[in-house]
């Protein structure tokens, strides 16, 4: 179950650290965690990246994976990508150009606002929304999203917006760029401060026919960190860094919930939502035709959308609203709009979605029905009250896990009781089942 | 695999509730997602239809290999005309229904355009019984 999934693994569970607490399990939208062993175990296809279970783990024994900072250093040109949340983190107390500075003390050559691709995705989505004869048309900025698709909705994956998120525009732009100048590929190094791991998953494993020009991720909690130390200890001088955070109003507002919402033409209806429940609420509706009338969903993982990032410090509210304090004085376009017109405007699709690992069952229908036969069978007979003793979110969970073979039923503490009154199972027994789910909790 | 579900007249809170489950069962077996949409579109107007016109009735839901048949079965005042109820538009819902967003008169159509097969069978004054079938395929 655990290693042999092909996709990206952007969340560890770190096995010395946990203590099986099964605070992540209950809060995992997909179902996707269960304890055994004493230890939480992650169902990877079934992850979609929304780092709920990084939220809630009290031991700190989830780790998001980053890239080596030294990488960077492979390449002679050292491109950074910054979302622009990243210098509202720091409030008033660091100047921005103080920041940059900083940037380029730690080794990078130029840095560049990742928003300034928004604008060329806006007008897009503003001519293909209009036209197109599946609606919602459904966001492609948020990869959580996305994969929440891919897992759960693959009926959607149709409404999904055939252009790629701002960030691989810009990031083409500069690969681009770079090219035109004559400078080998191989001398360019594109890296992105990202605030979550669906990001970092996405540039890893990316969906759809797409090839990424985006080098590596640079998380955005380190790099926060790494230039407010620099900046206490006064560490850091000025270098000639490239400087380019040029961004539209739109852009500096697209990551907060409603940002493309805004950048959306009035004759638009457009619909923002933020918080993986939510989503899940609103997609449920979707795939039931219950929206009538809407033309766009903006989609969020996070609340808050990127300022509630988990790679994000500070308090994501702030964030939010300096962002849009600084949006107000912002012009409606980038100045080199035309330049990424000419440089990006050509190579925009995303590519074909495919559904990810839908079959519960397997791929055999008929089988699959007897399946799901018995788990409604299991179900009926289980308690029903989702207590979690068993080392699975629901009582539903452990009848399809029993189902698939990978677990038993006498993992329900109930049905212990039951066995056990029966006569057909010891106390020893019980114990040895219960140890084997959450590891040895005290002398027995 | 075969479901069954009580359906109340008059309860539109609740109608709906078998079209969900169907969908998210069909989901899990990995039948093919535009198929699902067809039979929820189905099955949501047939549910509808118990809820908004007749007194209560059985819904029973047979699962097999090739695809599902749904059975609705109403004891309510019946369809006097049912080439007549299968026009685009006809509707005899009551003011009330209407104003609940209900009886535009496009169930019955949509039900015979989201089947393999749709068959209506129904006594004046006793019931209607809609039977329909959807291949997996
Ligand atoms: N189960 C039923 N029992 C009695 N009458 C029904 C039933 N289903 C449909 N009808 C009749 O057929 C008509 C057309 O149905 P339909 O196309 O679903 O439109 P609507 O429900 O919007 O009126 C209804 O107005 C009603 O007179
Ligand atoms: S809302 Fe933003 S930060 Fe959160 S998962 Fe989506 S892209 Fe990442
Ligand atoms: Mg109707």
């Amino acid at each position: 179950m655990a290693d042999s999934c092909p996709y990206y693994r952007g969340l560890q569970i770190l096995t010395d650290v946990c203590v099986g607490c099964s605070h992540c399990m209950r809060s995992c939208p997909t179902k996707a965690l269960r304890v055994s062993g004493g230890k939480a175990r992650l169902h990877l296809d079934w992850c979609i990246e929304c780092s709920r279970c990084y939220q809630v783990c009290e031991h700190r024994a989830i780790k998001v994976m980053d890239d080596d900072f030294g990488n960077i250093f492979n390449y002679k040109y050292r491109i950074l990508l910054v979302p622009m949340l990243f210098f509202s983190q720091f409030g008033d107390g660091i100047p921005q150009k103080t920041i940059t500075d900083i940037i380029g003390d730690l080794g990078f050559t130029e840095v560049r606002a990742v928003e300034q691709g928004c604008d060329l995705v806006a007008e897009k989505l503003n001519e293909y929304i209009p036209d197109s004869t599946v609606r919602p048309v459904i966001s492609t900025y948020c990869p959580s999203v996305i994969r929440l698709i891919q897992v759960r909705f693959p009926s959607l994956i149709m409404n999904l917006s055939p252009y790629i998120p701002p960030l691989e525009v810009t990031a083409q732009y500069v690969k681009r760029k770079y090219e035109n100048a004559g400078i080998p590929s191989e001398e360019v190094g594109i890296f992105y401060v990202t605030p979550c791991v669906a990001k970092i998953a996405s540039i890893k494993a990316p969906v759809g026919g797409y090839t990424t020009p985006v080098t590596g991720c640079i998380n955005m909690d380190l790099l926060h960190d790494k230039v407010l130390l620099k900046y206490k200890r006064k560490d850091f001088k000025e270098n000639g860094i490239k400087v380019s955070l040029e961004v539209s109003r739109n852009g500096m507002r697209w990551s907060t919930t409603r940002g493309e919402k805004h950048a959306m033409k009035k004759y638009i209806n457009a619909m923002a939502i933020d918080g993986i429940g939510h989503v899940m609420e609103i997609l449920e509706k979707t795939e039931n035709d219950e929206l009538d009338g809407v033309d766009f969903l903006e989609l969020r993982a996070c609340d808050e959308s990127c300022s509630g990032g988990i790679l994000v410090r500070g308090n994501r509210f702030q964030i939010t609203a300096d962002m849009h304090r600084k949006s107000e004085s912002l012009p409606d376009k980038i100045p080199m709009l035309n330049e990424y017109r000419e440089l990006c405007g050509d190579s925009m699709l995303l590519g074909k979605v495919e559904p990810r690992d839908v079959k519960r069952y397997g791929p055999d229908i008929d089988l699959a029905i007897k399946k799901m036969e018995t788990v409604r069978k299991l179900r009926a007979e289980l308690p029903g009250i989702d207590c979690g003793s068993c080392g699975a979110p629901s009582c539903e969970a452990l009848a399809e896990d029993v189902v698939n073979g990978e677990r038993t039923i006498e993992n329900c503490i109930f049905m212990q009781l039951k066995y056990e009154k029966s006569g057909s199972l010891k106390v020893k027994n019980v114990v040895d089942i219960m140890e084997k789910i959450w590891g040895k909790k005290y002398d027995s | 695999m075969t479901l069954q579900f009580n359906v109340e007249g008059g309860d539109f809170a609740r109608a709906g509730y078998a079209s969900s489950q169907i969908k998210k069962i069909l989901k899990e077996i990995g039948v093919d997602p535009d198929v699902i949409k067809h039979v929820v579109v189905a099955l949501y107007e047939a549910e509808v239809n118990i809820v908004a016109h007749a007194y209560h009735g059985v819904i029973t839901a047979d699962i097999e290999k090739e695809g599902i048949r749904i059975v609705l079965d109403d004891a309510g005042p019946g369809i006097p005309d049912i080439p007549r109820a299968m026009e685009r538009g006809y509707s005899t819902a009551s003011p009330e229904v209407r104003e609940m967003g209900f009886g535009a008169g496009m169930g019955l159509p949509n039900m015979k355009d989201n089947t393999d097969s749709l068959d209506i069978e129904s006594v004046v004054g006793k019931g209607t019984k809609v039977t329909m079938y959807n291949k997996f395929e």
